[in-house]
């Protein structure tokens, strides 16, 4: 088979919408365009209605939760925002906020937020390879009023036990959010049987459209609404709901299955050792079960990320990386930081997102071009000739 | 390794000119020197921000051959290609009169976020000169010229120079030896990695050099 060009391996940050999901979209563009209706509606108003409230009920289903305790948001960053902010505010007290070191920025900015309002923000630290340290978490947690600690890392693919952390959360009384965007759909999640109470999900990363995302919300939990409008998703959010991208991400989520997940988790297996096949190269993050399916993160020292990335880009290979050179704040991945890395294990960094539609043709590519552009910058990098 | 023409165009959007994906992709005067008359070392590898400069200067004081190394991005590649390209067969004078604007210029613009690039290279430049200057004599182990190799000295979490932002709280200099004091914790791991640059940059010249913190 030929390669196709780009061979792009950037799926933890977005990935392509998958025709199918499209298809079912493009209906409710075209044919049922009309607002979904209250309790009574014109017919297009009622059709619209229906294909919310099945949009719903599948995502529900697909994390064990009932339907009513799902709301739709314009996506990620929005569902962090409204857990986060939402149950500190409604909490009547400016108590202590806590999460951890590695989070995404929606969530650490939120803490931040808040710390500015008057609250306590606290992040507990994480080991080498990323996982939350229990015991801090738990002194940490002594009358707080949220807690907010991710289920995958988006850039070196730790997996969090989230069901000890539920009971951590449980035993000091502390409500526990998730965002589990980058794990949804990829590990299980049931959130009869661990005890979250806020989990953020999204369609961007499973072959949905960008700008839909949702929140779990357990039944009784408390939370102030951050924008005020007609009430609408139970008098949480206001705003149109965008029926199209909802019933796009349903479709996503019906659309992924257990092959998939093991075919990425074997072309995962193969591009990290492949890719440590190269001298001087560190694997960030955990192996094995930990890991999520589809991330690979590697460290290549003597050489800075956004020339590995650029110099990939020029050879159709598209990947990521937590150097400072790339950020638009110019600073290192404080993930790699985090787990006790150093700036040039942070800057050399790259992140690697599989698909669903990932081969093993590119993945045998994704190496020879990485490892022939390691080799080349290193060839005139005043480190490596020095180490 | 060819530039696709639709690619460049994508690097546009990111604020990178033709002339910057050129230098990068085909950098002039790349290589170790072997039989340099002076180096350089600036930037560091916390700040993912670091190059290396060797020049041979002619007995008339003109630059007759400059070489760089890089470890950094693609305007880190860039800036010093064309700076090297800038001072090549220039006298000493001449390349002291260097600035950054003019590398930026010579590229055709660059990301306001990447100027520091253009600020690095030209640090190097003026390190590699004035240590050349004392080497030979030309100019003595004063405050200036402790300051200009300071200049190249970044701090990796601001990459800023770390005599503008106040953290060199002083200097002493006496029969060859340099004593300098940082206003910084002595434990912390950024302290541990501006102390490595300081010595990076004086090195190869004949001094003893003394870093402190502030706090020891």
């Amino acid at each position: 088979m030929q390669l196709k060009f780009p061979v792009y391996l950037d799926n933890m940050r977005a990935t392509r919408v998958d025709p199918l999901v499209i298809e079912e979209m493009v209906k409710y563009m075209q044919e049922i365009y009309a607002t979904p209706g209250g309790e009574f509606g014109h017919s297009m108003e009622e059709e619209a209605r229906e294909a919310l409230e099945r949009a719903r009920q599948k995502i529900a289903r697909k994390i064990g939760a009932k339907p009513e305790e799902i709301i739709f948001t314009s996506g990620r960053v929005e569902s962090n925002n409204l857990a986060i902010k939402g149950v500190a505010l409604a909490s009547g007290k400016k108590g202590k906020v806590i999460s951890s070191k590695i989070e995404e920025s929606s969530v650490l900015k939120s803490v931040e937020r808040l710390g500015k309002m008057g609250f306590n923000p606290m992040l507990a630290p994480v080991d080498s390879e990323g996982f939350v340290k229990q015991d801090i978490l738990s002194e940490m947690l002594s009358g707080a009023v949220i807690g907010s600690i991710q289920f995958v890392n988006p850039e070196i693919g730790t997996i969090q036990d989230l069901k000890t952390l539920g009971d951590i959360f449980e035993e000091k009384g502390v409500i526990f959010h998730s965002d589990a965007s980058w794990g949804f759909c990829k590990v299980d999640i049931d959130v009869r049987k661990v005890n979250v109470d806020l989990l953020t999900i999204s369609s961007g990363l499973i072959h949905g459209p960008k700008s839909v995302g949702a929140l779990y919300i357990r039944e009784g939990t408390k939370l102030q609404p951050l924008f005020d409008g007609a009430p609408r998703e139970f008098g949480l959010r206001p705003g149109m709901e965008d029926i199209p991208s909802i019933v796009g991400f349903a479709k996503a989520v019906e659309l992924i299955t257990e092959e998939d997940i093991a075919r990425m988790r074997k072309l995962r297996d193969k591009l990290m050792d492949l890719l440590l096949e190269i001298p001087d190269t560190k694997l960030n993050g955990p192996r094995g079960d930990k890991r999520v399916c589809n991330n690979v993160n590697v460290s290549f020292f003597g050489v800075e990320g956004e020339t590995i990335l650029l110099k990939a880009s020029m050879k159709g290979l598209l990947v990521n990386t937590g150097s400072a050179c790339y950020s638009r704040e110019l600073l290192p991945s404080h993930v790699i930081l985090a787990t006790g890395g150093s700036f040039e294990q942070s800057h050399g960094s790259v992140a690697l997102g599989l698909s669903k539609w990932t081969t093993e043709q590119e993945i045998l590519y994704a190496k020879e071009v990485l490892e022939e552009i390691v080799k080349e910058m290193r060839s005139i990098s005043p480190l490596y000739r020095r180490s | 390794m060819g530039v696709d023409e639709g690619v460049k165009d994508l690097w546009k959007r990111i604020g990178y000119t033709d002339k910057v994906i050129e230098h990068f992709t085909n950098p002039r005067n790349i290589g170790e020197m072997k039989d340099a008359d002076v180096t350089s070392t600036v930037g560091s590898v916390a700040c993912g921000d670091m190059i290396k400069l060797f020049l041979k200067i002619d007995d008339a004081g003109r630059i007759e051959n400059i070489t760089f190394l890089s470890y950094g991005c693609a305007s880190n590649i860039a800036t010093t290609s064309v700076m090297t390209e800038l001072v090549k067969g220039k006298t000493l004078e001449e390349a002291k009169k260097l600035t950054f604007k003019q590398i930026v210029d010579e590229l055709g613009g660059l990301p306001a976020i990447k100027f520091h690039c253009a600020v690095l290279s030209v640090a190097g430049l003026r390190t590699a000169v004035a240590k050349y200057e004392v080497k030979k004599g030309k100019r003595s182990l004063d405050q200036e010229f402790v300051t200009t190799l300071l200049k190249g000295v970044l701090d990796p979490m601001t990459g800023r120079d770390i005599v503008s932002m106040g953290k060199v709280k002083s200097v002493n200099i006496q029969d060859g030896k340099i004593d300098i004091v940082l206003d910084m914790p002595p434990e912390d791991e950024i302290s541990k990695v501006i102390k490595e640059e300081i010595i990076d940059a004086f090195e190869g010249l004949d001094i003893t050099l003394n870093v402190r913190f502030s706090k020891d």
